[in-house]
């Protein structure tokens, strides 16, 4: 019995350490709308000072006093982020400040080695709260008892100044609705700032607090980051409470669950947000999103196709880039190939993202599908090439119109997290069923047939495919089918009215979007000769996310510039310098300041001003603040 | 807008091109080499000073052959994809004479692959999963670093001589950690068949939620616990183990635990007396080793790690394969290779004809805690070959060419 208890309270401690980033993530998200991807560096920038000041001053005083100034930093870091990049960028498209910060991310993991060194770091233990308390012949550390009793204190607190200061008030009421709050006068950038400043304030608290259980490292950021978007949006976004709750519920399932499934871990936390958001699609907490007070159609310039000297322009360019191989080598005809592969799964994800209005944050369950399909045909059932990628995709075709159907039931945030959710339990079988798959070792030996063996050989077909691929999904676009989708996207009532079935069409996009994918994915398999887990992983359809967002989001086909230009340059970066991640986030983070609407969105946008127009310019005034 | 894109790309890669242009001079023979850099910093980073120190050792000597020996080298960034690009930048653009590194498991069956495809010399550094060797070994791919079933045999030559009957294991939830614990289960069931197995845990590898693992085992109450975490997951578990009690009046066996890139972050948390495989730099008697040290000390000012002697030796072993085999020709440099003895830091090592592991060992000995610092006591060094099953088994175990 006293085992039982005693396991329960390990789980608290770790709920709280989860909680403290969790809320800040939470309040940032509730006022803001920002999917601060960035959160979990500000996360480790709080580990790494706190273990700087915690060094160099010790005893009681310097320990506690080195935690809070240590948040306090990072915090003020978190203002300037704010005030300089995160403020330009409030009015561009959905999802774009989660470019900003992704590039954030990439340089901090960079620098902190730079200024910290490679090695893992081992703090102090906290003052005071060194040893372990004996309950009932257990012990239990009494810097988890700490623990325990902090994550209510912070939630009382923060519970208190959301219900009782002017300031707590007035985020409520962003929360809420934020144009009307702009609407009464509201000092909005000053609201915005000190949200994100505390938000960033508790991720630093959170991180700093890790220094005494855990080891200070470069990739602390992304092992808690995924983790406490997944506790933020089972409890509810913006709501505390069900962050606290959902923090417990989840830290509770994991202690007991290893106990009976000691591999329960690894896709735990993914189950118990796919089985929330099926039955409780707001999460445990959270109410349904109000409408946003936006006009679209007056947000875009208004989609055409292809004049004929655009189809000129376009079937020129491809000429050209099929002339690659008469100059170029080997190496550069695989950048192609893989460019080219990257170029369809962008641009399947860009469908859904743009003209379905489905932002989806794990695409690359889809991609995988594809590989992973590809590679049973050829390795298991022995077919010939030309079989496997015409029938691999089916597999992602399977898995898009299954997942699919639950997930267009949702929208928003959850919509994405929920499509995070499966592609995270696609990944966890793919690693997992090692009889299968082969685990993390993958499978091996899926190389092309002679006929498409060569480098040149290759590259043709993959940029036919992918030209193909781009032009049947602009078709798409402008089809009857797609206007329908632009229609469920800009207005649901409205589209319902008058007789389309918004979910259907939703959920004919999303299994489109993944048959593209997978055909991706098809050949990738080809190209890189296996198949890993981490195809389907989450780095990779944060990738997608990138390259669809860079060449931004509001226009037809800019996913397809977009992927050229990150594919193209993470590979050059990875090759010629050591500091890839460094340069690569600040060049995404030039962009964004640069170019708000991302490279194809700013280039329309100039080339609409060009133009002589009839009518007035559409883009005069835009409503709402920071939609 | 649609296929503006390609023309970009078009361009894009002829600067690509452009940039991999140098072509090779014949004074040169290049070797290249990938690894980890960004995602494993902590290894990687003593790892790139053995291997730039080898390549010094190796030019300041006359080169091979009077030519000057460059590594040219690539971040894979912990994927096997991007691994595979770089590979094929090496061999296609860089036209080196054979590939050599990696780190994580899969990336080594990745690029050994990629080498038995486009038929490429590949010398594996570090990958620990038996089957680059053995179930997925092809003839173009080599191994310097002992196996996982060479650490775990090492382990259980110590551990049954343990009187614990009742064992739990903590690995990570990856191919390395399940098949840690299988070899090692195995073995042990083999000469112990009285020994229980009473508990496992399974925690996500560089996610361990430690305090719940630590009571989990607790509450199974084992006499003795094998662990396979290492790295952050190794200091959370130490951590957590200490405060609750875990490791008191119980042994532990522990893989890889004595590197210093692991034990060294412990510092005064190391707990003692775990049965560990290691590199105590400081206690290593061998003379081929003091001559390492001292040069490597005198070039970096710091001690070397087991990432230091694993990139050296690969360099060392790479060069003398190559000046074997007077050639460039991946076939003169499997025979080459194939049964090569060479000098290493930890006395002469042989590539072996019949699965192409070579026969570096390891040390095993004991954790213990002195001024503050885990150290490594008791260190034997054991013989890879003495570790590695009967050739009639091997030759079962590896797919006929």
């Amino acid at each position: 019995m006293a085992f039982y208890v005693v396991q329960f309270l390990t789980g608290l401690a770790s709920a709280a350490s989860l909680f403290l980033v969790a809320s800040g993530l939470s309040i940032i998200f509730g006022v803001t709308r920002i999917v601060n991807f960035a959160h979990g560096a500000f996360y480790m920038l709080g580990a790494y000072v706190a273990f700087t000041l915690t060094e160099r001053f010790s005893g009681a005083i310097g320990f506690w006093g080195g935690v809070v100034a240590a948040a306090l930093i990072v915090a003020a870091l978190g203002v300037l982020v704010e005030m300089v990049l995160l403020r330009r960028i409030y009015h561009a498209p959905e999802l774009f400040q989660l470019l900003a910060t992704f590039g954030l991310t990439l340089m901090v993991e960079d620098l902190v080695v730079l200024i910290w060194g490679p090695s893992d770091l081992l703090g102090r233990r906290a003052p005071g709260f060194k040893g372990a308390v004996d309950f009932f012949g257990q012990n239990v550390p009494s810097y988890d008892l700490f623990l325990i009793g902090l994550g209510p204190v912070v939630l009382g607190a923060l519970w208190l100044i959301f219900q009782r200061t002017r300031w707590g008030v007035l985020v409520r009421a962003a929360t809420q609705d934020r144009d009307m709050v702009a609407a009464l006068g509201v000092n909005q950038k000053w609201l915005f700032t000190s949200v994100f400043a505390l938000g960033v304030f508790l991720a630093a608290v959170g991180g700093a607090l890790q220094i005494p259980r855990d080891a200070v490292h470069h990739a602390m950021d992304l092992r808690i980051i995924v983790d406490v978007f997944v506790v933020v949006v089972i409890g509810g976004l913006g709501s505390i409470i069900g962050a606290f709750v959902a923090a417990v519920l989840v830290s509770e399932l994991n202690a007991f669950g290893i106990l009976i499934f000691p591999k329960i871990s690894i896709i735990l936390l993914f189950l118990v947000m796919a089985a929330v958001l099926i039955v409780r699609p707001w999460g445990l907490f959270g109410k349904p999103e109000v409408t946003a007070r936006r006009t679209p159609g007056l947000t875009v310039n208004p989609w055409r196709p292809l004049s004929s000297k655009g189809r000129l322009a376009a079937v020129t360019a491809l000429l050209l880039a099929a002339t690659l191989p008469l100059f170029a080598g080997n190496y550069a005809l695989t950048v192609g190939s893989e460019i080219a592969i990257f170029v369809i799964f962008a641009a399947s994800l860009h469908f859904m993202m743009s003209v379905g209005g489905l932002a989806s944050f794990g695409h690359a369950a889809y991609f995988g599908l594809g590989a992973y399909g590809v590679a049973f045909l050829a390795k298991m059932a022995g077919l010939p090439m030309i079989t496997c990628l015409l029938l691999g995709p089916a597999l992602a075709l399977a898995g898009a119109a299954l997942f699919g159907f639950f997930a267009v039931q949702l929208s928003g945030v959850y919509f994405a997290m929920l499509t995070l959710a499966f592609a995270q339990i696609v990944w966890s079988i793919a690693f997992q069923w090692v009889e299968v798959t082969g685990g993390d070792n993958g499978i091996l030996g899926v190389w092309p047939e002679k006929w498409a063996a060569s480098p040149s050989h290759f590259y043709w077909l993959a940029i036919g495919v992918a030209a193909l691929a781009v032009a049947v999904l602009r078709n798409i676009v402008f089809s009857p089918f797609g206007y329908a989708l632009r229609a469920t996207r800009d207005s649901p009532r409205r589209s319902d009215a008058i007789g389309i079935d918004g979910k259907l069409i939703q959920w004919t996009a999303f299994v489109i979007a993944g048959t593209f994918a997978g055909i991706a994915g098809a050949l990738f398999a080809y190209l890189k000769g296996s198949v890993f887990p981490d195809s389907l992983g989450i780095s990779l359809s944060v990738d997608a996310l990138v390259m669809v967002l860079l060449g931004g989001v509001e226009t037809v086909s800019g996913a397809v510039v977009g992927a050229i230009v990150y594919k193209a340059l993470s590979i050059f970066l990875v090759s010629q310098t050591d500091l890839s991640k460094l340069i690569l986030g600040g060049v995404i983070v030039l962009v964004v300041i640069a170019l708000p609407k991302g490279i194809v969105g700013v280039l329309e946008t100039i080339r609409q001003r060009r133009r002589p127009r009839p009518e007035p310019p559409l883009l005069a005034s835009r409503i709402g603040t920071a939609e | 807008m649609r296929r503006n894109g390609h023309f970009l790309g078009a361009a894009l890669a002829v600067m690509l091109f452009g940039m991999a242009q140098p072509a090779m001079a014949q004074s040169e023979i290049k070797i290249g080499e990938i690894n980890s850099y960004s995602l494993l910093p902590a290894f990687t980073e003593p790892y790139r000073k053995g291997w730039q120190l080898a390549v010094d050792e190796v030019n300041a000597a006359g080169g091979i052959d009077g030519k000057k020996l460059v590594v040219v080298s690539k971040d894979d960034g912990g994927k096997p994809a991007d691994a595979l690009t770089a590979a094929n930048e090496l061999v296609s653009s860089e036209k080196v004479a054979m590939l050599t590194g990696t780190f994580l498991s899969n990336i080594g069956l990745a690029v050994s692959d990629f080498a038995k495809q486009n038929k490429v010399f590949f010398l594996a550094a570090e990958p620990l999963t038996d089957a680059v060797t053995w179930a997925k070994g092809n003839r173009y791919t080599f191994r310097l670093r002992p196996s996982n079933y060479m650490q775990a045999a090492m382990l259980v030559e110590e551990a049954v001589k343990l009187p614990a009957k009742r064992w739990a294991t903590i690995a990570p939830n990856y191919e390395y950690g399940q098949s840690a614990v299988a070899v090692f289960k195995k073995l042990m069931s083999e000469k112990r068949p009285d020994i229980q197995w009473v508990d496992e845990q399974w925690p996500p590898q560089g996610k361990i939620d430690a305090g719940p693992v630590v009571q989990a085992v607790a509450a199974a109450n084992p006499e003795a616990i094998l662990n396979v975490t290492f790295g952050a997951d190794l200091v959370k578990l130490v951590r957590e183990g200490n405060t609750r009690g875990l490791f008191k009046d119980r042994a532990v066996v522990s893989f890889l635990t004595g590197e210093p890139e692991y034990l060294d972050p412990l510092k005064d948390e190391t707990p003692a007396g775990w049965i560990v495989t290691g590199y105590p730099w400081y206690d290593v008697k061998m003379p081929e080793h003091a001559a390492f040290l001292k040069a490597y000390q005198a070039k970096y000012n710091d001690y070397p790690r087991l990432g230091s002697i694993v990139g050296y030796q690969t360099i060392k072993a790479a060069a003398a394969i190559l000046a074997k085999a007077k050639s460039e020709d991946p076939e003169k440099l499997i025979a080459a290779a194939e049964g090569l003895s060479v000098p290493s830091p930890f006395g002469e090592i042989t590539f072996r004809k019949i699965d192409h592991q070579s026969t570096l060992g390891a040390f095993v000995g004991k954790t213990a805690l002195k001024d503050g610092k885990g150290v490594m006591v008791d260190s034997v060094y054991r013989k890879g070959a003495d570790y590695l099953p009967s050739d009639a088994e091997v030759a079962k175990l590896r797919p006929a060419e």
